[in-house]
């Protein structure tokens, strides 16, 4: 493979990255952004996020591709609601849900993308 | 021109057209056609681009990892090789290989040759069971089959008896056979495709460290080369304080990359281990080994 | 049972050099167990080389130390086939010794 094509792929594979990387972001920005106007969350409302989340989870999971940290999202989220903070158990039920849409979206994009990284 | 050769020729351009049109249906998305599996093509591949990357590199030297990236790393490890770490693991696994178990066997007689001098030659393609056998499975098999329950792949006693039947293997090529069968050739582009897909939320694959930054530092380690990486198995880790399995080591990389790990002996981690030793082939076993 | 010593006492000249491997866990006290529980120290506090009867090398030890010590050190005044006497005393009052000839 020459330089060049190395380097357009690497920048190819960058932009992948960042677009990844921008999602975690974005998913992860958009969950603190708690709108001030609406009403406090209720147990209800944490228990459909916390399961969305659990879906999304399961998914990445049958795509063998589950992230540590949505792990990590989804037990501070139980924690919050076991000590009745719904409205942190939601955020962190949400940016659990944007994680593991993540890890679905990057198992799904790396089914052909990794051809680009194999040695020939 | 006479009206046949013109029926003639438009009949040739149109199969050539049919064709040209059929061919860009099965090369699909990817830039890379032919997608046939030809694993000797990967193996030589694999090895020119490490060779290439490294000319100051003998073949043999790429199974010492690090140590062959870094001067300095690898004098402190030539002496620590006069009493390596590894040592107290492979004097127990010579003791747990030969004693008997319940029923009076021993490993010896689940493995040919008694299990000596065969570790090159793992992991292989069953055929009967249709899968990649790796030699902890073999290992954790012949237990189960002469009534002993089963140990954990990951570390201590797995290690010990590992380490031992890689050191009767020291200085031995690897030799990993794939069988003209389909499952075989399929588990070895399914080990491949692991290798390269990246995972967990760093975004890593095991090429982005192993293959794009060889020789560079991932924080204060020194990256080992993919080729031969194996070929010290099992190893001392300083950073585990003890002895750790091919498969501790996929687990504890994944998780470095924020991904949840698979079982240590799942159809992905046999097929990741099938490929990355066949590619491998050639290269002298220097286990047990120790590693930072 | 094995020791837990091994060494190798080389003459070189008129300088023996000596490396030795020492078996033993070296627990901080400050580590916790997979349930949370602290794992109590346990550690070599006194390690000992002699040579025909005389210290050579002596460590006092804590829990800086790491697990498996490696020990590598030069002494001088010892001929081919003098006897070394390693020995070492741990905090929960265990010990081991190991004697070896210089080559």
């Amino acid at each position: 493979m020459s330089l060049f094509q190395i380097k357009s792929i690497r920048i190819k594979l960058l932009r992948v990255k960042a677009s990844i990387a921008t999602l975690a972001l974005a998913a992860s920005a958009s969950a603190l952004l708690l709108p001030a106007v609406h009403a406090a969350a209720t147990e209800a409302d944490f228990t459909a996020a916390y399961a969305a989340a659990e879906a999304a989870n399961k998914e990445a999971g049958a795509l063998r591709d589950q992230w540590t940290t949505t792990k990590t999202e989804l037990d501070a989220a139980k924690k919050a609601a076991d000590s009745g903070n719904f409205d942190q158990a939601v955020a962190s039920a949400k940016e659990a849900e944007a994680l593991a849409k993540a890890s679905i979206d990057q198992a799904t994009s790396e089914k052909d993308a990794w051809k680009a990284l194999a040695i020939h | 021109m006479s009206v046949q050769s013109t029926i003639r020729l438009a009949s040739i351009a149109f199969a050539a057209a049919g064709a040209a049109v059929a061919a860009l249906f099965l090369i699909g998305p990817s830039a890379h056609a032919a997608d046939k599996i030809d694993p000797a093509a990967d193996a030589k591949a694999f090895q020119k681009y490490f060779t290439d990357k490294f000319p100051q590199l003998k073949l043999k030297d790429f199974v010492n990892g690090p140590y062959s990236m870094n001067e300095d790393m690898r004098k402190q490890w030539e002496e620590k090789e006069e009493f390596p770490p590894y040592e107290f693991a492979l004097e127990a696994g010579k003791e747990m290989f030969t004693k008997p178990f319940k029923n009076g066997k021993t490993y010896a007689d689940c493995f040919p040759n008694g299990g000596i001098g065969i570790r090159q030659n793992y992991p292989y393609f069953d055929q009967k069971e249709g899968k990649v056998v790796t030699l902890e499975l073999a290992l954790n098999q012949c237990r189960e089959a002469n009534g002993e329950a089963p140990i954990s792949y990951v570390k201590d006693d797995m290690a010990a008896l590992t380490a031992y039947m890689a050191y009767t293997s020291r200085g031995k090529p690897f030799d990993i056979k794939i069988p003209d069968d389909p499952r075989a050739l399929q588990a070895f582009e399914d080990g491949k495709r692991y290798f390269y897909t990246r995972r967990g939320q760093l975004n890593f694959s095991c090429a982005s460290c192993h293959v794009q930054n060889a020789g560079q530092r991932i924080r204060a380690e020194t990256l080992a080369p993919a080729l031969g990486i194996l070929n010290a198995m099992p190893i001392y880790r300083s950073e585990w304080g003890s002895m750790g399995t091919t498969s501790r080591r996929f687990v504890t990389c994944n998780i470095q990359t924020r991904g949840v790990p698979l079982e240590p002996q799942s159809d992905e981690y046999r097929n990741l281990e099938y490929y990355l030793s066949y590619v491998s082939n050639g290269l002298p076993i220097s286990g047990p080994g120790a590693r930072p | 049972m094995a020791s837990t010593i091994r060494v190798r006492a080389t003459l070189n000249g008129d300088t023996t050099e000596v490396q030795a491997l020492i078996q033993h866990p070296m627990d901080s006290g400050f580590v916790k167990d997979s349930k949370g529980a602290i794992i109590p120290a346990h550690f070599i506090q006194q390690l000992t080389f002699e040579c025909n009867g005389k210290s050579v090398f002596l460590c006092d030890w804590g829990t800086a130390v790491s697990k498996d010590p490696y020990v590598k050190f030069s002494f001088k005044g010892a001929s081919k086939g003098d006897e070394l006497k390693i020995s070492w005393v741990d905090n929960k009052g265990a010990s081991d010794s190991l004697t070896s000839k210089i080559q």
